[in-house]
């Protein structure tokens, strides 16, 4: 048997245990850093947001300004000046429209993903906390709105109430409400049998305490997680219902309807109907690679369960 | 030892990167050689190590981690560097693995036989037909039932020994150099953990195979090692034979492992009680009671798990609760934390009787009774703060806010032994046993009377939980807290607890001070627990096997019975014809002990002395077992 020379001597290693009493601890593990995949994203839609904001006033045009008959010009060939990506089909100026539609496109979106939250994540842990009958009443009514197509959905409630932005948001908002609910419930549920719940039952804790204290922070990362594919959703939902006429109306300028609009100039070699695209992919995309990076250094395992 | 060397491990390397791409090494230069025929054990705590050198052998290692170093030479070639393919045809092939737990090695949809031979076929080392045949003579070797169709059956059709036992025949089917055996028998019950060494050791032998066995119970070792390597935070602290481990250890560590191995449960090891806390009045009360599943039709549970229990828990005192898995412990302490309401029956807070739903109890009975929970690692939040896992408590019942709260949360940490400075960490940034006495803080902060520990130390390491008795001890003495502590550990209870109470398939079989508990006379099924406990002596497991508790005890599951004594099909003394029908009296006998049996006082103690006897038969001279030696 060959003796082994451990780095450490006898006298250490007890001196270990007797320090410790068990094995060393693990580390303390908090940081959490965004690779540069996460970092650009998070710029593009930090861009985005600010031109909603600033957009308007940082336009070379109005929305509206129209140049004529000069329809689907390239770029920097205009009379009135320079239009750095060209115009649209009515001869306006493609950039300035897409900095206005900014605000109506994310806007939009992000109001109605708020309301669609607020909605889905109120009845979904109500579901999941209180169970029974309430749970069963809830569920099934937002299992046959689920069982409806939603662009269906939509054109339908559009066309009896008219098209107006609220209506835009309330209509994507209770649609995207049912996914929400589904994913809050069965995180609430989750949640709800581990036994830190059972700790707090046996100690006397009202719902509320449970619900603030114990669900909901379990649940915050997760559903954090989601609400960036949610709004991607809602983006593209608001951009099909304008590609259909149905979304914002003319003349505001929407990156949905912007398309639709400028799809003949592509015959014409325009670039009309590209940049919204664009816009579109860009915004949709960072914040999709921004939940992809969240959700990978949270072990993948969000990613699984928002599937 | 001039045997064939069949595996090499030389100075093997294994290290982790952090997030900032520092090395971190894990196994620091380990070697041992393994021979023909031979088991080598590896042993330490969890971090140890043992677990990433037993998967080096099959050329792998747990993602983020890499060989950094050395090598693993199975018949003089590297394993280590060997190409993919060939390493393809190491895994299952020459070098088989079996996992701690069997149930989340087998998958639920497939037949066992199919997954038994599934490598062998796979591997070109047998054909469909050699295998299934090969398979059923393994079946037959390990003693499992009906060996000839079990491998027709479902994984959640067998018990979960048989199921360890197929697992081993799923290693062996193949023919393999070298077995790793991960943790086999360390999730198992005492008697379900014999009934699978006993079944290892000797298709060990028969098959002539060598084996890793890596585990940290040094009496597991004594019985199934020829070898052992002792490891400490990835470096090799002392190996050698297990003769010369096991009864002359030279280091230091080895000694402080062998000090925190389970002892023999017997008489007179458990601490009495300190008189400052010791009133005789009952702090907590369970009557008559009986409780289940499934609604209550009748008055009757749908499905009955508790019947009948009687027990009382006196100021300060330690009340062990002890049984193997299904026999109700668990719910037994639901029921007195109000989780579960019984069906029929009482449970009195002093002289009180409290509500049987947690829901109508009232705030200040709900602070006296608290729960502490098996695992920490899902009791405690991981999104709260330790301060504000041990504050809430202080919060919510004494109403202290603010300084005061964080105060008391650094005391509170303190007399759990704790540094005051984790009250800002979370669950997550700590280790095991630190997690599990955070745990048991925050049932402390609510200053209650009686504390219902289910299972705090079963997931713990040796030394770990035996520093967590230690704790325990300590709070005892200095609060007066009485507790419920639930294990199937009877060492552990015996060290540790005033009285025991014995559970069986929901009823109590015996109950009473430890010291007479531990003493003869034994119900059956006690006496069954005590055989069962592994003493660190080589040659433990055969001496065992021969007595006849367990012929007949160890190869069944527990089983809920309606009528009679539910440890009828298991007991080696039952009387037919009235065991299976009557329920037994209860035997009262000095100090509080009951037994609850058909057998006359008389009885018991005559089977006692015929067992000694027996024993005695192949008890070595000079032999310091008192257990045996003492009656």
């Amino acid at each position: 048997m060959t003796e082994q020379t451990a780095s450490k001597s006898e006298a250490e290693v007890i001196a270990d245990l007797d320090a410790f009493a068990e094995l060393p601890d693990a580390p303390p593990k908090r940081k959490f850093r965004l690779t540069w995949v996460g970092y650009t994203s998070c710029a593009v839609v930090v861009f985005w947001l600010a031109i909603c904001f600033i957009g308007p006033s940082i336009a070379p045009f109005h929305e509206m300004d129209m140049d004529g008959d000069d329809s689907f010009l390239d770029a920097y060939s205009g009379e009135y000046g320079s239009f750095h990506l060209g115009t649209d089909y009515l001869g306006r100026d493609t950039l300035s429209r897409v900095l206005y539609g900014a605000r109506n496109t994310i806007g939009i979106s992000l109001a109605a993903t708020l309301i669609a939250y607020l909605i889905g994540i109120t009845l979904g842990i109500l579901a999941a906390v209180k169970g029974g009958w309430i749970d069963m009443g809830i569920s099934r009514v937002n299992d046959a709105i689920l069982a409806l197509p939603t662009i269906m959905l939509g054109l339908i409630v559009i066309a009896a109430l008219g098209s107006s932005i609220p209506i835009l948001i309330g209509t994507a908002a209770v649609i995207y409400a049912t996914s929400v609910f589904r994913i809050s419930r069965a995180l609430g549920q989750d949640i709800m049998v581990q036994d830190y719940v059972e700790v707090a039952h046996t100690r006397g804790e009202g719902i509320w305490w449970i619900i603030r204290a114990e669900v909901l922070p379990n649940a915050a990362m997760p559903l954090a997680t989601d609400f960036g594919l949610r709004l991607v959703f809602v983006v593209l939902f608001i951009s099909s219902l304008s590609f259909l006429g149905l979304g914002v109306q003319p003349p505001a300028s929407d990156w949905g309807s912007m398309v639709r609009d400028n799809l003949q100039g592509l015959t014409y070699g325009s670039w009309a109907a590209i940049w919204p695209a664009l816009a579109i992919a860009s915004f949709t995309i960072a914040i999709n690679l921004i939940v992809d990076d969240i959700s990978a250094k949270s072990g993948g395992s969000l990613a699984k369960k928002m599937v | 030892m001039e045997k064939d060397k069949l595996f090499e491990v030389k100075d093997l390397r294994i290290s982790a990167y952090n997030d900032e791409g520092e090395e971190i090494p894990i196994v620091k230069g380990v070697s041992f050689d393994i021979h023909k025929g031979e088991v080598v054990a590896l042993i330490g705590e969890s971090g140890s190590g043992k677990t990433t050198i037993s998967l080096a052998t099959l050329a792998y290692t747990k993602p983020g981690l890499h060989f950094t170093g050395g090598e693993c030479q199975l018949f003089g070639k590297d394993v280590l560097s060997m190409p993919p393919l060939g390493q393809r045809d190491l895994r299952g092939g020459n070098v088989a693995y079996l996992a701690q737990s069997a149930a989340a090695t087998f998958n639920p949809a497939i037949t066992i036989n199919e997954q038994v031979t599934e490598a062998a076929v796979l591997h070109g080392r047998l054909t469909q037909a050699e295998a299934n045949k090969r398979a059923i003579e393994l079946y037959h070797a390990l003693e499992l039932p009906d060996a000839d169709r079990i491998g027709y059956r479902y994984p959640h059709q067998v018990s979960g020994g048989q199921l360890q036992r197929l697992m081993a025949a799923m290693a062996l089917c193949s023919k393999p150099d070298l077995m790793v055996l991960d943790e086999p028998t360390t999730a198992l019950d005492v008697t379900t953990q014999i009934e699978v060494l006993k079944a290892f050791k000797k298709v060990i032998r028969e098959q002539n195979s060598a084996a890793i066995y890596v585990t940290h119970d040094l009496a597991v070792v004594a019985q199934v090692a020829d070898h052992i390597v002792v490891l400490y935070s990835g470096e090799v602290m002392e190996q050698g034979s297990a003769d010369q481990i096991i009864n002359n250890p030279q280091h230091a560590y080895t000694k402080r492992l062998m000090a925190a191995a389970r002892p023999k449960p017997t008489a007179g090891m458990g601490v009495q009680v300190g008189d400052e806390h010791h009133r005789e009045a009952d702090n907590m009360r369970v009557e008559d009671m009986t409780a289940g599943y499934g609604g209550i039709v009748d008055g009757e549970p749908v499905v009955p798990i508790l019947r009948d229990i009687n027990i009382s828990v006196k100021n300060g005192h330690v009340v062990g609760v002890i049984g193997e898995s299904g026999c109700g412990k668990s719910t037994l302490a639901r029921v007195m934390a109000g989780m579960l309401p019984p069906a029929r029956g009482d449970i009195l807070l002093d002289d009180k009787k409290l509500k049987g739903s947690l829901l109508d109890r009232r705030l200040d009975e709900l602070q006296k009774v608290q729960f502490v929970f098996q695992m920490a690692d899902t009791a405690l939040n991981p999104k709260q703060l330790i301060g504000n896992i041990i504050g809430r408590p202080l919060e919510f019942y004494h109403g202290l806010t603010g300084k005061e709260k964080h105060a008391k949360v650094s005391e509170i940490l303190d007399m759990v032994e704790l540094p005051p400075a984790f009250a800002s960490r979370y669950p997550m940034e700590l280790s095991g046993g630190q997690k599990q006495r955070v745990n048991l803080a925050r049932s402390l902060a609510a200053n209650p009377e009686v504390m219902l520990c289910d299972e705090v130390t079963s997931a713990l390491d040796s030394i770990v939980g035996a520093n967590v008795i230690k704790l325990l001890t300590g709070l005892r003495d200095k609060t007066g807290v009485s507790f419920v502590f639930i294990s199937h550990d009877l060492s552990t209870v015996a060290s540790f607890a005033d009285e025991i109470v014995v559970l069986y398939a929901g009823r109590v079989v015996e109950q009473g001070p430890t010291d007479e508990v531990l003493e003869p006379p034994f119900h059956p099924y006690t006496r069954l627990l005590i055989s069962s406990v592994p003493e660190m002596r080589i040659g433990w497991l055969e001496d065992t096997m021969q007595k006849r508790e367990m012929a007949v005890g160890i190869a069944r599951g527990v089983e809920i019975t309606r009528q009679g004594c539910p440890f009828y099909n298991r007991c080696p003394l039952a009387i037919e014809g009235t065991c299976e029908v009557k329920i037994p009296a209860i035997l009262e006998l000095e100090k509080g002990h009951q037994i609850s049996c058909h057998l006359s006082l008389e009885q018991l103690l005559e089977t006692e002395a015929e067992t000694q006897k027996i024993l005695h038969g192949f008890e070595k001279v000079g032999d310091e077992d008192q257990f045996s030696t003492a009656h």
